[in-house]
């Protein structure tokens, strides 16, 4: 058995003893413990090294405000930095190192910080490192970075799975000490939906270092009971290890599971998992926490809090050493005394700041034989690595000093109490207000914001039978407000009580120099380094507000969150400033209450998971032809179909070339479609579409342009009249969901007098495009009934007809300038259409093609695409589309701002086509476009090019760009300045290929 | 021969997981849980205004139920159902096939009045989940309470799974849940059903 763990006592499991590493070294703790506990029972203390200073620190707490003891555990992916000791459950194999110390904690290069100590006071990062200033980034943050360390990122993937659950309740218990589980079980008996959460392996809270009994059994098995009684209900949920991390908006909060950590890495599984509760009423039962006294030197390895020390021996059967000074200035840590006496540690005395301990609690000490002294406080720790002796003074009656003689005592470790912080940060986070209350010297809720109460010890009802009494009426109360009846009252659990004398707030323990004078050093943020000299200093320097200290200082930030040093540092900045503590305030709590990792914010997002991969109903075949593919929004699209090792210009050549000699074959399903249907559907899209669509005929195609209030091109697309009241709409494929909410929005909330429906089908549809001087032999094949000539089945038209034996539309539109059918089936057909296309098409050359040609046919075509030549700041008339913009319909939507200035102006950015001099160059896409070709930076810029592309029908390079004034510079020479060369182009009209449209018909 | 390549055969559907499963079933158990695609229902998109008794009483003639007018709930006629989707759009799921008929029938019905019937049978894909953890496996995605007391057997919703879009829709107590991704959406509301249920394998 380990030096300091006794041979019976506490919750481990001595049958089951556990091997782990820490900095190198084996050791062996129980099944039951913590990395903390484990580590103190074989008598080490010295976990780690301070953030600025690199001192030895210790183990000062048992649970989630720890300041120190910081461990990395395991390698590789499963490295995970910034843990807390205390709440690292032990697992066979553990391995753990201390952070903040290198090349090892007991030799630290870094405590040198610690004789340059004056470097590194209040704000030293705006003092110190200033000049000269370029040395900021270089010299002093890398250096400071690596000296602070903090943890190491860990550099590999996190092999672990970690997922996320919603889940809804009446009521969420945050905590399932006494108050939780009072609140808990009368929510449960009431029949409520309740959820107990509790960052803890077991429930209990402070019971589980409770030696007192309740209801006439030991506490721990009363938790048991409480524990079974509430698992027997149905609709109670009970999640240990769970940390209620955040507090939003609508009663909404989030909880950090972590399902397998105390099994160890790897184990398979869901390793931790985030929950999103929605919960109708919230108790409040999170505790508190112990606060340190601010003396001198009170970080020694060795000095902790005396609750803590009181777990570690009733709970783990652990002792913090073998001889204890207990100093307090409240009577929880006479327990602590007592029970570490009990338990075979010596204690030497208990110090007490208070004048007098006459109290009930004090005359329970006396009797155990402990020895106290009043009105005196420790002035000095001696031992650097682990406190050796303690010298103890008497405090002047105003605490503000130490005189008369110096007792020195040896000690090993010392329990302080400096009395309990509420731990009110998910009030806080929820909106709630605090006060302070002087008698007990702490914040305590004060106004709820949400729908909730806190009660126990978060609520500053600091004594058991109180935080019993609080918790079954939280429980009662919140089942009440979610319309329940609660269940017949039953009487409260029996628990011995001792009247507690009241709490003497010393907020600064004088040492044997005035504060901040002298090596000793009192502090306050341990994790921070922040002494009270420090905060003296900060706000001597003008920093007067609590969220500026913190700042200035840093005290409070860390993954501690200052859990037990806020009061401690709002204490004394208030005592500096002259100022009461309720007037000074404290900072915001904010979301998380402990560290979450980032598997667990990330979920199953990972991987494939992470974003949605749209596929069309013809994806399988694009993939086992080798495309490659396009992200398009969400949707996956052949970008092209490179052939035998092509390159992407090489298969875009050898497409391009297909389709303007032969046929070729795009899939286009990915293109937004709207079925508009009613009486005033024509008038409908007069409003939304800058052109005129009564007088279109049924079953005629027309390309419109939809604008946005404020006139500039919203999107565009092909709109079908299917019969006197029907329609269907196409859109571009990434705008199909924007452009649907915008017309609906329309109809519900500008034009409800308009009898129209809409309804998508975009995804009911699969489209093939057939393009090309042979596609009308193709399709003529596929469908022998219908007539293909021009005349039976003009350009923009459609056309139902059985193609490959399917019911289909044929839309005879085109995005390429060629002879082009657009085949639409429903998409459960798609595949089956595609493959009897290609059936067909192997005798007449098809090729299939993907976006990257497409792009390039419609630029020699001049084609626009919305978003590329397109950005929300260009207008149809800039496009040079004036002929797509009705001048007789009284109002569509766009109108309106056409004849705002600017938007009239006739210098504005305007399309225009660009041929590069050197017809081999091609011209990045947003290249900039300068009238001069060799100014020097800044020069006027006149727009930038929007679309370039190698045209293979031309055998050269063709671009498009949006420049000023560009309907006036036809003709001019343009230049497109690119750093290492200036590129010379002529402007030209947008049109590439086939000016006068005679390849439309084949 | 070429003849029979170029033409395909009309009456077969393929599933929105044809990709995954190529010529196989859809689907997958893990526990006590079965995750499957149904055959591709027949799909009716029906708007309309239901307090014009003209229009309610022509639907319900056709389809010989009430068209549902609670929010989120659904009607169950003979071999189809119909969801309510909004306070004028419905969704009808009737067997694979039987839209086409089904589409003329109310076109005929409601002739003269203001409304839309739409085909969209190829607008989404059909999953079954089913088993006692079923509810455990949408709770991971899906932010509505899924509790017996709040949604069950008859009622529906238009909600998020993951990042997916979807029609939910419990058809039993079981519970069983029908989920109707768009098509393009369902492999990967497939992947992420399959992933949610591994912990129960």
């Amino acid at each position: 058995m380990a030096e300091f763990r006794n041979s019976s006592g506490g919750r481990i499991d001595r049958a089951r003893p556990l091997t782990f590493r820490f900095n190198g070294k084996r050791y062996q703790g129980f099944s039951g413990d913590t990395l903390a506990s484990a580590l103190l029972a074989n008598g080490v203390h010295l976990v780690g090294r301070s953030f600025k200073y690199h001192r030895p620190r210790g183990i000062v707490t048992a649970g989630a405000e720890e300041p120190n003891a910081l461990v990395q555990l395991e390698t590789g992916g499963y490295f995970e930095p910034n843990l807390r000791a205390t709440q690292v459950e032990l697992y066979d194999g553990l391995t753990a190192s201390s952070q903040n110390a290198w090349p090892s904690v007991d030799f630290d290069i870094g405590a040198i910080n610690g004789f340059f100590s004056k470097l590194f006071v209040a704000g030293f990062y705006y003092k110190t490192f200033m000049h000269p200033r370029s040395f900021w980034m270089r010299v002093y943050e890398p250096i400071i970075r690596r000296a602070a360390a903090g943890a190491r990122a860990p550099s590999e993937a996190d092999p672990d799975t970690y997922d996320k659950m919603h889940a809804h309740c009446d009521v969420l218990v945050a905590g399932a000490g006494p108050a939780g589980l009072m609140a808990a079980l009368e929510a449960a008996k009431a029949g409520a939906r309740v959820i107990v959460a509790d960052e803890q392996a077991e429930f209990g809270g402070s019971l589980l270092g409770e030696t007192s009994g309740i209801d006439g059994i030991p506490a721990a098995q009363w938790v048991e009971k409480m524990r079974a009684d509430l698992a027997a209900f149905p609709e109670v949920r009970l999640l240990p290890r769970t940390t209620v991390t955040g507090y939003y908006d609508h009663n909404y909060l989030i909880m950090a599971e972590r399902k397998t950590d105390h099994l160890g890495r790897g184990m398979g599984g869901v390793r931790q998992r985030l929950w999103k509760v929605r919960a109708k009423r919230v108790v409040l039962a999170t505790g508190a926490h112990e606060r340190p006294l601010v003396f001198a030197d009170n970080d020694r390895p060795g000095i902790m809090l005396a609750g803590a020390a009181r777990a570690y021996v009733n709970r783990y059967g652990v002792k913090p050493g073998n001889t204890g000074v207990v100093f307090t200035n409240n009577d929880s840590a006479y327990e602590a005394a007592i029970d570490l006496a009990k338990t075979g540690c010596r204690i030497e005395a208990i110090i007490d700041v208070r004048p007098q301990a006459t109290g009930a609690m004090a005359q329970k000490a006396r009797a155990a034989g402990l020895r106290i002294i009043c009105g005196a406080a420790i002035a000095g720790v001696e031992g650097a690595k682990r406190v050796k002796a303690v010298e103890i003074a008497p405090l002047s009656s105003d605490g503000e000093t130490v005189g008369g003689p110096v007792k020195r005592i040896e000690c090993d470790f010392v329990a302080v109490s400096g009395g309990w912080t509420p731990a009110v940060h998910l009030l806080s986070q929820s909106g709630g207000k605090l006060r302070f209350d002087e008698a007990k010297a702490c914040f305590v809720p004060n106004v709820s914001v949400q729908a909730e109460t806190s009660a126990g010890a978060c609520n500053g009802t600091l004594f058991l039978e109180g935080a019993l009494e609080e918790g079954a009426k939280a429980g009662r109360a919140a089942v009440e407000a979610v319309g329940l009846m609660p269940a017949q009252e039953s009487a409260l659990p029996k628990v011995e009580t001792v009247e507690a004398a009241p709490i003497h707030a010393l907020w600064i323990v004088p040492g044997k120099k005035p504060v901040g004078h002298g090596k000793a050093k009192h502090f306050v943020d341990a994790q921070n380094d922040v002494t009270a000299a420090d905060i003296m200093l900060a706000s001597r320097e003008g920093y007067r507000s609590v969220e500026h200290l913190k700042r200035y200082t840093t005290t409070g930030m860390g993954t501690d969150q200052g859990k037990t040093s806020n009061v401690n540092a709002l204490a004394i900045l208030s005592r500096t400033l002259s100022s009461p503590i309720p007037s000074v305030g404290t900072t915001t709590f904010r979301p998380p209450y402990t560290p979450v990792t980032y598997g667990t914010l990330a979920g199953r997002d990972v991987g494939e998971l992470s974003d949605v991969a749209r596929v069309t109903p013809m994806h399988g075949w694009h993939v086992a032809r080798g495309a490659v593919f396009e992200d398009v929004g969400q949707w996956k699209r052949p970008w092209y179909y490179p052939k035998d090792g092509e390159s992407l210009r090489e298969a875009v050549n050898r497409e391009c070339l297909a389709v303007r000699n032969g046929v070729g074959i795009l899939d286009a399903s990915t293109l937004g479609k709207i079925d508009i249907q009613g009486p005033d559907a024509a008038e409908f899209l007069n409003r939304v579409y800058t052109n005129a669509w009564s007088k279109l005929g049924i079953g005629r195609c027309r390309y419109g342009i939809m604008c946005k209030e404020d006139g500039m091109v919203f999107d565009d697309g092909v709109t079908t009249r299917l019969g006197e009241n029907h329609f269907l709409m196409t859109t571009t494929t990434g705008n199909a969901a924007a452009v649907l909410d915008r017309l609906e929005d329309y109809l519900q909330t500008e034009w409800p007098d308009l009898k129209v429906y809409l309804t998508s089908v975009t995804e009911h549809w699969a489209t093939a495009s057939i393009a090309g001087p042979k596609a009308r032999e193709l399709v003529g094949e596929l469908a022998p009934d219908l007539d293909l000539s021009n005349d039976a089945f003009p350009f923009m038209s459609m056309k139902e007809a059985t193609v490959a034996g399917l019911a289909a539309r044929i839309y005879r539109i085109s995005f390429t300038g060629e002879l082009s059918y657009e085949i639409n089936v429903p998409a459960y057909q798609g595949m089956a259409l595609w493959e009897a296309i290609f059936a067909a098409g192997e005798t007449h050359g098809l090729t299939p093609y993907g976006t990257e040609t497409m792009h390039v046919l419609r630029a020699e075509k001049g084609f626009i695409i919305v978003g590329q030549e397109t950005d929300g700041t260009v207008t149809p008339f800039d496009l040079g589309m004036d002929w797509i913009v009705s001048t007789k319909k009284p109002d569509f939507v766009g109108k309106r701002s056409f004849s705002r200035p600017d938007t009239a102006r006739t210098d504005r950015k305007q399309l225009v086509g660009l041929l590069t001099e050197d017809p081999e160059e091609v011209l990045p896409e947003g290249a900039q476009i300068t009238a001069d070709a060799d100014g020097t930076p800044p020069m006027p810029m006149l727009g930038h090019v929007t679309s370039s592309y190698w045209s293979a029908t031309l055998g050269r390079s063709i671009a498009m760009a949006l420049i000023a004034d560009g309907g006036n510079r036809q003709d001019t020479t343009v230049h497109a300045p690119l750093g290492v060369k200036t590129l010379a182009c002529k402007v030209v009209k947008p049109v590439f290929f086939d000016s006068e449209g005679a390849r439309l018909n084949g | 021969m070429a003849d029979a390549m170029m033409t395909a055969d009309a009456g077969e559907r393929a599933g929105a997981l044809s990709r995954l499963f190529q010529g196989g079933e859809a689907s997958t158990t893990a526990g006590p849980l079965t995750l499957s695609e149904m055959p591709v229902p027949g799909q009716i998109n029906l708007r309309g205004n239901p307090s014009d008794a003209a229009f309610a009483e022509a639907v319900a003639k056709v389809l010989g139920c009430r068209l549902p007018v609670a929010a989120n709930t659904v009607e169950k006629g003979g071999d189809f159902s119909l969801l309510w989707l909004g306070p004028d759009e419905w969704l009808v799921l009737t067997a694979p096939g039987a839209e086409a008929e089904l589409s003329a029938g109310l076109v005929e019905a409601l002739a003269g009045q203001h409304f839309a019937i739409t085909d969209v049978t190829g607008n989404r894909a059909l999953f079954r989940l089913s088993g006692t953890p079923a509810r455990e496996v949408l709770a991971k995605g899906c932010s509505l309470d899924l509790h017996p007391s709040r949604f069950a057997t008859g009622q529906c919703a238009q909600t998020l799974l993951a990042r997916s879009g979807i029609i939910l829709s419990q058809v039993d107590d079981a519970p069983s849940y029908d989920i109707l991704p768009r098509r393009s959406f369902a492999e990967y509301t497939w992947r992420w059903l399959e992933d949610a249920m591994a912990e129960y394998r």
